[in-house]
C-alpha cells in the first residue's frame, strides 16, 4: 500500500481513522505541555516519568487480572506520579543532585517494570499477551475509547494552560519572583507535573515507554527556533506533534510491518532537524549566512575607512590615488567593484577616488565605529 | 520612637541542611531609606532578602511589614531577583516581563490589560527601556535586562523594595542610571533594600547600611556606622589587604 492508499483507508476505513485520530490527538497535548518541560528545564523529566510507569502498568494488570486502557493508565498514572515524588524526595534531602535522581528513579522504576513483565510471561494466563506492546508502543491496539480518553484529558489541559495561561508563564520564566507575587507555585508545579504525567501515560500505547519522552520533548525543541513567542512556540509544537503522529501513521500503515511509535519519532526528529538548520533566526544556516554577511560588509566598511584616511589628507578628497596602495587588504578587487557598484568611488586600471556619496557614507561610519 | 518601619525582622535563622546561614537576625527598617546590605561572599545577604519574601523557609523568626506579617502585606513588597536567576531565552519580550509585574495585585486567572500594559510602558520609560519593549529578551544586554528587572519591580507599585544586586555586570552608565532611579524612589518614600557588592561606592549610593556575616554586625546610618572598626568585624582583620604591585 502507498501513501495515496492510505488516505483512501483513511476516508473509508474506520480503524485507521481511529488511529490516525488518536495520534493527532497524542501529538498536540504533548506538544502543548513539552512546551513547558522544556522550557523549566525539565527534558529528562518526561523520560524518567515515561519509564517509571512501566511498572504501575503491569501491576496494575496483576492486581485486577484486566487489560482495560483506563485501569492500565490508572496504573501507570500512580506509578509515574511515585516516579516524580521520589525524585523530588533524593534531590531535597541527599546532595544529590536532580540529573543524578533522574537516572536512579529512570533505572529502578524500569528495572522493576522489566523484572515484572518477565515474571507474567511466565504465568498461565493467555490474557497477559500484549502488555510488553507497551516498551515500544503499537498504535494499532488503539482503540475509540484510548482516543476519547486521550482527547478528554487533552482537552482538561487546554483548559488548564487556558485558565492558568500567566501563571504557568511566570512559573516557567521566574517561580521565585511568582512566589513572591502571591502564587502557589508548589500548586501550580504538581498541577502542570500531572498534567505532564498524563501525557505522558497517553502516548504510551502508542509511541512506547523507551521512547515518549521524545515526543514530549523534540516537537517544543522544534517549535522553539521558529518563534520568540511562548503562545505560538506551544501552537506550533502541538501542530509539529500532531504532524508527526499523523505522518507516523500514514508511513507505517502504508509501507507492511512497521511499527508506529518509531516512526512518529523519526518524523519528529527529521523535524527537529529541519528546524535547526532552517529556522529564519535562531537557524544554523540562517545565522551562518548572517555572520557572513557581517564579515564581509566590515571588511567592505574596513577598506572604504582605509581609502577615506588616504583621501582625507588631500585637501581635495576626489584626489585620484593609485590602486597599489590598496593591495595589502584582503581581496581588494573584489570590493573594489561592489564599492563601485553602490556608487562609493570611481576607479580605473590605476587608480581610484572616493565621490561624495563615498566620502559621506565613510565619515558616517568612522563616527559610528567609535560610538557604542 | 518616631520613624515609621518598613520592615521588622526579628530573631529570623535559616539554615540550609546543617550549617546556619543566618543567625538570630534582628533588623529595623524605618520608612524612606535606601539601605545597602554588605557582606563577603557566604554572608547570607540573599538568603536574608530571600527569608523575608518567604522563598527560603526559616528555621525561626518573624517578619512584618508595615506592622503586619509579611504574608498580609505581600503587595507592598516588590523584588528584584539577581539576573543569573532566570533564563533570558525564555520566549518572551521585554514588556512581557515587565507585565509579569502587573500579575500579583491581579491575582489568580485574570489576564491583564489595558491598564496594566500603560503601568509596565510607564516602567520601561523610566529606566529607558522604552524603545526595547519588543526586543526578544535574549538580545538584551546584561545592563538592559537589569533595567528590564528593575522595570517590572517598578510596575508593582509597592512601598518596599528588595533588590539583590542590581548592578552586578552592569556598565558604569546603567549603574548611575539604576542608582539614580533608586534615589527618586527614596525621594517619593519609598523604602530600599539592595544587597551590595562595592564598598567603594556605599557612601555614594546609599543612606544606610547593614553589614552582615551570618550574624547582624551593624545596621544603621552610613554616616554614623560606615567605618573601619565595622568593616574589619565583618569581613575579618585583613579585608583591606590591597594588591601589591
Amino acid at each position: 500500500m502507498g501513501l495515496p492508499e492510505y488516505f483512501e483507508w483513511l476516508r473509508h476505513d474506520y480503524t485507521i481513522r481511529t488511529i490516525t485520530l488518536g495520534t493527532a490527538v497524542m501529538g498536540i497535548v504533548c506538544g502543548m505541555l513539552g512546551s513547558f518541560a522544556v522550557l523549566r528545564k525539565q527534558s529528562l523529566l518526561g523520560d524518567a516519568i515515561s519509564h517509571a510507569s512501566l511498572p504501575g502498568i503491569v501491576l496494575a494488570f496483576i492486581i485486577t487480572g484486566l487489560k482495560d486502557p483506563l485501569v492500565l493508565f490508572t496504573g501507570a498514572v500512580i506509578s509515574g506520579i511515585a516516579g516524580t515524588v521520589m525524585i523530588s524526595a533524593i534531590t531535597g534531602k541527599t546532595h544529590l543532585k536532580s540529573d543524578t535522581a533522574l537516572g536512579i528513579v529512570l533505572s529502578i522504576f524500569f528495572g522493576f517494570g522489566m523484572l515484572l513483565l518477565t515474571l507474567i510471561q511466565k504465568l498461565p494466563n493467555a490474557n497477559q499477551a500484549g502488555l510488553d506492546k507497551f516498551l515500544f508502543g503499537q498504535a494499532a491496539t488503539l482503540m475509540v475509547k484510548d482516543v476519547l480518553l486521550m482527547s478528554a484529558v487533552g482537552t482538561l489541559a487546554l483548559f488548564c494552560l487556558i485558565f492558568f495561561w500567566k501563571e504557568f508563564k511566570i512559573l516557567a520564566f521566574d517561580a521565585q519572583y511568582a512566589q513572591t507575587q502571591g502564587f502557589n507555585i508548589k500548586m501550580l508545579d504538581v498541577l502542570l507535573t500531572t498534567l505532564i504525567v498524563l501525557a505522558i501515560v497517553l502516548g504510551l500505547q502508542t509511541v512506547g515507554v523507551v521512547l515518549m519522552s521524545a515526543m514530549l520533548l523534540a516537537p517544543a525543541a522544534a517549535a522553539r527556533q521558529w518563534t520568540n513567542k511562548l503562545g505560538t512556540m506551544l501552537v506550533l509544537a502541538s501542530i509539529f506533534g500532531a504532524f508527526a503522529g499523523v505522518a507516523g501513521t500514514a508511513i507505517s500503515a502504508s509501507a507492511v510491518r512497521i511499527s508506529t511509535g518509531p516512526v512518529i519519532v523519526i518524523v519528529v526528529v527529521l523535524i527537529v532537524a529541519v528546524s535547526f538548520v532552517f529556522a529564519p533566526e535562531r537557524g544554523l544556516l540562517f545565522r551562518y549566512i548572517r555572520q557572513w554577511k557581517n564579515r564581509m560588509n566590515l571588511r567592505t566598511h574596513k577598506l572604504l575607512l582605509l581609502m577615506y584616511d588616504i583621501a582625507s589628507s588631500h585637501a581635495d578628497f576626489t584626489h585620484p590615488h593609485s590602486l597599489n596602495i590598496l593591495k595589502p587588504m584582503e581581496g581588494y578587487r573584489y570590493k573594489l567593484k561592489e564599492m563601485k557598484s553602490m556608487g562609493w568611488i570611481h576607479y580605473d586600471n590605476h587608480t581610484w577616488h572616493l565621490t561624495t556619496e563615498g566620502y559621506v557614507m565613510a565619515k558616517e561610519l568612522n563616527e559610528n565605529v567609535t560610538k557604542r | 520612637m518616631a520613624a515609621t518601619l518598613a520592615v521588622k525582622i526579628d530573631d529570623l535563622t535559616v539554615a540550609y541542611k546543617y550549617k546556619p546561614v543566618l543567625w538570630d537576625i534582628d533588623l529595623e527598617v524605618p520608612e524612606g531609606i535606601l539601605m545597602a546590605i554588605v557582606g563577603p561572599n557566604g554572608a547570607g545577604k540573599s538568603t536574608l532578602i530571600k527569608a523575608v519574601l518567604g522563598i527560603v523557609k526559616p528555621v525561626a523568626g518573624s517578619i512584618s511589614i508595615y506592622g503586619r506579617p509579611y504574608r498580609k502585606n505581600r503587595s507592598l513588597v516588590a523584588y528584584v531577583p539577581q539576573k543569573g536567576s532566570v533564563d533570558w531565552d525564555f520566549p518572551t519580550t521585554g514588556l512581557d516581563v515587565v507585565m509579569m509585574g502587573t500579575y500579583g495585585n491581579l491575582g489568580w486567572i485574570r489576564r491583564p490589560g489595558n491598564k496594566e500594559k500603560k503601568a509596565s510602558l510607564e516602567a520601561l520609560e523610566m529606566v529607558d527601556m522604552l524603545d526595547y519593549r519588543n526586543r526578544q529578551i535574549s538580545q538584551l544586554s546584561g545592563g538592559q535586562q537589569q533595567r528590564i528587572f528593575l522595570a517590572r519591580a517598578l510596575v508593582q507599585n509597592a512601598l518596599v523594595y528588595f533588590m539583590d544586586e542590581p548592578f552586578q555586570g552592569v556598565d558604569a552608565t546603567t549603574e548611575i542610571a539604576i542608582v539614580n532611579i533608586l534615589k527618586e524612589l527614596r525621594k517619593s518614600g519609598k523604602t530600599l533594600v539592595v544587597v551590595h557588592h562595592d564598598l567603594q561606592t556605599v557612601p555614594e549610593y546609599f543612606d544606610w547600611v547593614t553589614f552582615l556575616n551570618v550574624k547582624k554586625v551593624a545596621t544603621g546610618p552610613v554616616k554614623d556606622i560606615f567605618n573601619e572598626r565595622n568593616l574589619a568585624n565583618t569581613y575579618g582583620v585583613n579585608y583591606k589587604t590591597s594588591v601589591q604591585n
